[in-house]
């Protein structure tokens, strides 16, 4: 092994050669969970601050006192919240606050109703003005930042009017009700009722926002309204029910205020609709509509009231604070719109994060160079098979009737029967990009396939699912329990397919960027049929491609592409699960690996590497500019116009090479069948399947009768 | 661009300009008539009531039914005083007329008026020049203005948050340079009240400085390419950015003339009442300013209406304004009157000039 290159076999190694700062932060960018991050962390240390500023600040009872102010406006910021998830707004919840505080109040003394009535009737009247609200909003489709905004005026106009007129009244009567003081004083567990009651609501309106049609109605139209109508869902009634919602959650707040003081005047909720859209901007509730939690508006309120309360205890002045908010709301609001338009983008510019990756120095391939890797014609007159039948035949096989099958781009396993193969039919369909195949002892095609995973096909065409998820690695970010990229697979003699699943960041489309990347994120998986269980054993592989179980059973032999090696992995003996190299410095890509008819392996080259290539492996900041400023068709590839196909023994040792390096007839070469004296080549862009005759190899051996037919060597 | 290219059809309203196709949408209830062509709009437009007429009419009647009902009503003096109380208001509207022209809209006017000039104020009183003082409130007018510009051509924040958030922001920082409530001008300063307190001919300066800056407006808006540019985007902001207009700094270039015209409003209002009070920044006069521009006949879907509509608008609130002064009404059923009208305004805007609310941005 070459002093310049690394140790690939041990999994620490390979796990730490699959990270790198850039790399998490693309991938964290793409994280739903992600966004909230910010804003608590600035909730937590917003109140470790004031803590710290602040004597007996983080005190139990302070923070008690602290959630007994805070809960009435918590129930206001919900409703800011649901009116802007459903890509409205709506300004006048501060006025509500107002108006069912003045509304609870009246109920009590002037009409003297028990407190349970004045509950009910409270919440009737915030819905009621809601209902106006979103009656002009969601039937009318008038604009709903002025609208709300006018009857915000409105609102506050008509209840500073009636508190002229009922304010003694109220501060002369009193009630004896316990129910009336426990609204405003008490405490359920130890919190007090209304942040209780707040975290109740919370709780239901998490379930009704993320987990009931209702709420996904409602985010649906925020998030495009003309779509939401198309799925039929009935916009202006969920806009109506909306904002009536709003408006008894701002009801709910206005009776709990009004139980704490007991008094009305013109302040009441004076500029909560602007601190509640902060507040839930602020929280990560997008502007733009469709985006938003609960909790997030509840993180964003908690940051606001602790901003407004903390500077009145720190004795600055009002005005500072409400400049305080703007600039709040100006930078939550700047920061909701470019977060929005760019995040994708963003997490898309970082997402391919190369990293060094030196090859072993490759072998010549010059022809007359004496090396078995030396260029030759030997596939230049290969014989033609359904010439412009298939498209891209990635690997070929045979069965036992001597029938060849290959799988295609379009997603069809194609079949050639008769005696000279010229009987073309589509023996399957399965869809994605099948690729690898085997039979297994029952005859069954066992087929990887791009994109969808693991799938079989019956000898009378029915295809079935195999497996499509395996188990998710704990400490990744992606999830990778989808198979993204199922690539080779063989089958053990127990019955097990391992599979090659060759990237768990990029697709079947995107995968060269995967080569680019030459970081370890593919895997070797195992499906058991015996348990019908599939899990990763290889976590962190090189681009694993080609898979092929030994003659003896006891071993996976794997492709690892992008390295350029052969590795070998023990499932059995007492070697099992260790992982060794078995050929270094291959001179190009490696694919497909299959077994020959003399205890041998096949393997094809589907690129050959160049000076070039190598160095730019080395340079993984040269392969970045290249990702990000060089279109693709431009991009340095290793030499894929031709191919070639080696042979290997058991002990790694390559005995020659058969290439084409016209390139005309097999542009590429992914895979190689022997069967029956011929070798049969399939390759990933091929208008064809090819077949050349070989000399002096026993002219019987066929793939299936000699793995499942009794003529495995590990059966004697 | 149309105009150009079929002069003949160019009629002298710009609200009904055939080549506006911003906002003449299918769905509008008011185009149930199956549709028209171009030439044929334009003729029957002309025959058409205006809603600039309309409003002009409506003013006239209650100008009669209050000169008829309220005594003193109808004296030259009131009526001179009715034009002097709604200059204010009027070139506080010329500014948010041209940003809703443009699609946009700026609630933070009355904080750059009240906030430019108590900072300056506050400046007087310490002794600083009326001229250096004056010079000050336009360097922070259109500071503001470049910002809120900014905001919205270049961060692409809705501007109905942005300008929301600025005028708090406004608030609070011009108390903090200026704290008081009413910051008193000087007494001896004619420059700086001539504009306010000024009388020529017998006509309050007010009311000509309201004309003066009313033609040009209406100048600017309609003989400028940069006022003609302002239309289309109001139009149709996409199109006309993809015509080749530079439409970042052109908005830039609105929320700046909006923060002059605010400037210019503060200096009259501080020649009229010889201070600038702060608590106008957290009442509800820019929403008497939007109400004069909606009622008037500027759409808010944009491109819509021109200076006459500001002075119908303003003619009509003016008269209102002044007819509940005289029945003495109480300020919070004032508000209420003034809220349920401009309630009743946008919904007629909405629905004359229908914007597709599936497609529309938040805060648009």
């Amino acid at each position: 092994m070459s002093s310049t290159t690394l140790d690939f076999t041990s999994f620490g190694k390979r796990l730490r050669s699959s990270y790198s700062p850039r790399l998490l932060l693309s991938e964290l960018l793409l994280k739903q969970w992600f966004e909230p991050v910010i804003p608590f962390t600035v909730m937590i240390a917003l109140g470790l601050y004031f803590s710290v500023t602040i004597p007996e600040y983080g005190t139990l009872a302070n923070t008690a006192s602290l959630l007994r102010l805070f809960a009435e406006f918590g129930f206001v910021a919900l409703g800011m919240a649901l009116s802007l998830i459903s890509g409205g707004i709506d300004l006048s919840v501060g006025a509500i606050l107002a108006a069912s505080n003045f509304a609870a109040l009246y109920y009590l003394y002037v009409l003297e109703l028990p407190t349970w009535g004045v509950i009910l009737a409270t919440l009737a009247t915030g819905g009621a003005i809601g209902a106006a609200n979103g009656a002009l909003v969601g039937y009318l489709k008038a604009r709903p930042f002025l609208t709300t905004l006018v009857t915000l005026i409105i609102l506050r106009a008509s209840v500073n009017l009636l508190n002229e007129r009922y304010a003694t009244v109220f501060a002369t009567n009193s009630v004896d009700s316990s129910a009336w003081d426990y609204m405003g004083d008490g405490t359920l567990l130890g919190i007090p009722i209304n942040a209780a009651a707040l975290l109740a609501v919370l709780l239901v309106g998490h379930v009704l926002l993320s987990r009931s049609r209702y709420g996904w109605h409602l985010t649906a139209i925020g998030a495009s309204r003309k779509a939401a109508r198309h799925a039929g869902i009935r916009v202006e009634r969920m806009l109506f029910a909306t904002y009536v919602l709003s408006g008894m959650l701002c009801a709910v707040g206005g009776v709990f205020y009004a139980a704490r003081q007991n008094s009305t005047d013109s302040t009441t909720g004076v500029g909560w609709e602007f601190q509640a859209l902060t507040a839930v901007v602020l929280g990560g509730v997008s502007l733009a509509g469709g985006k938003g939690t609960v909790w997030r508006a509840m993180i964003g309120g908690l940051i606001v009231f602790m901003l407004t309360n903390g500077l009145v205890r720190l004795g600055i002045p009002g005005y500072v604070t409400s400049a305080v908010i703007g600039v709040i709301l100006l930078a939550a609001v700047g920061i909701d719109v470019k977060w929005s338009k760019n995040r994708g983008k963003a997490a898309q510019k970082i997402y391919v994060n190369p990293a060094r990756l030196p090859l072993a120095d490759a072998p010549s391939i010059e022809a007359g160079s004496g090396s078995p890797y030396a260029h030759n014609n030997r596939l230049v007159n290969a014989e033609a098979i359904g010439l412009n039948q298939v498209e891209g035949p990635e690997d070929v096989i045979l069965d036992r009737h001597d029938r060849l099958y290959g799988s295609t781009r379009d997603g069809n396993i194609i079949r050639f029967s008769g005696p000279n193969l010229e009987q073309r039919e589509v023996f399957a369909h399965i869809g994605g990009r099948p690729l690898g195949m085997q039979f297994d002892a029952n005859e069954n095609l066992i087929v990887a396939v791009a994109g969808m995973g693991v799938y079989g096909v019956k000898p009378d065409g029915t295809v079935f699912k195999v497996t499509d998820e395996t188990s998710r690695t704990w400490y990744k970010l992606n999830d990778d329990s989808r198979l993204r990229m199922a690539d080779d697979l063989d089958i053990a003699p127990d019955g097990k397919i391992y599979f090659s699943d060759c990237t768990t960041r990029y697709e079947m489309t995107t995968n060269t960027l995967d080569v680019m990347e030459g970081r370890p994120n593919g895997r070797l998986v195992c499906y058991d049929p015996a348990t019908k269980k599939t899990s990763t054993v290889l976590n962190h592989f090189y681009f694993p491609n080609g898979i092929c179980v030994s003659h003896d059973g006891k071993s996976v032999l794997i492709a690892s592409t992008s390295l350029c090696k052969i590795f070998r992995y023990w499932v059995a003996g007492p070697n099992k699960g260790k992982l060794e190299v078995l050929i270094d410095d291959l001179p190009g890509l490696a694919d497909n690996i299959n077994r020959a008819s003399d205890g041998t392996y096949w393997l094809a080259l589907v690129g050959i590497r160049s000076p070039a290539f190598d160095l730019a492996m080395r340079n993984p900041g040269l392969r970045l500019r290249m990702v990000k400023q060089v279109p693709i068709d431009e991009w340095l590839a290793p030499g894929m116009n031709h191919g070639c196909v080696l042979k290997f023994t058991e002990s790694g040792e390559v005995l020659g090479s058969w290439w084409d390096p016209s390139g005309v007839s097999h542009s590429t070469l992914t895979s190689m069948r022997e069967h029956k004296g011929y070798l049969y080549l399939g390759g990933l862009e091929n208008n064809r399947i090819g077949r050349i005759k070989l000399d002096g190899v026993d002219e019987t051996w066929t793939g299936y009768e000699a793995y499942w037919g009794g003529k495995r060597r590990d059966r004697g | 661009m149309t105009w150009q290219i079929m002069p003949g059809l160019l009629v002298p309203d710009t609200r009904t300009q055939p080549f506006a196709p911003g906002g003449r949408r299918m769905s509008a209830s008011a185009n149930s008539a199956p549709p028209r062509l171009r030439g044929q709009v334009a003729k029957s437009a002309a025959f058409k009531p205006s809603q600039e007429q309309i409003v002009l009419l409506i003013t006239l009647l209650l100008l009669v039914v209050f000169s008829v009902a309220l005594p003193g009503f109808s004296s030259i003096a009131n009526l001179l005083n009715l034009m002097r109380s709604i200059s204010i208001l009027g070139i506080l509207s010329l500014g948010m007329g041209l940003i809703v022209i443009s699609r946009g809209i700026d609630l933070s006017e009355v904080a750059i008026m009240a906030g430019s000039w108590s900072v300056a104020l506050i400046e007087i009183q310490k002794g600083m020049p009326v001229f250096w003082a004056a010079s000050i409130a336009v360097g922070i007018a259109v500071a503001i203005g470049l910002a809120n510009g900014a905001m919205v051509a270049f961060i692409e924040a809705p501007a109905l948050f942005v300008t929301l958030a600025a005028g708090f922001v406004i608030y609070g920082v011009a108390f903090w340079f200026a704290p008081a409530w009413v910051v008193y001008g000087p007494k001896d300063a004619p420059g700086l009240l001539f504009l306010g307190a000024g009388h020529i001919f017998g006509i309050p300066v007010p009311i000509l400085v309201f004309a003066a800056a009313a033609v040009l407006m209406h100048l600017f808006l309609s003989r400028t390419s940069t006022g003609r540019f302002i239309y289309s985007q109001g139009d149709n902001p996409e199109s006309a950015r993809m015509a080749g207009i530079a439409l970042r700094p052109l908005i830039v270039l609105e929320y700046v003339i909006v923060a002059l015209v605010a400037w210019l409003a503060g200096l009259v209002w501080i020649g009229t009442t010889g201070s600038m009070q702060m608590a106008i920044t957290q009442g509800t006069m820019v929403f008497d300013v939007i109400l004069v521009v909606v009622l008037g006949g500027i759409s808010l879907v944009g491109g819509r209406g021109g200076v006459f509509s500001v002075v119908v608008g303003c003619a009509l609130i003016g008269t209102l304004l002044n007819a509940f002064t005289i029945m003495d009404i109480n300020s919070e059923v004032q508000n209420i009157i003034r809220g349920v009208v401009l309630l009743a305004a946008i919904i007629l805007d909405n629905w004359l000039h229908p914007r597709d609310e599936e497609t529309a941005r938040q805060g648009d």
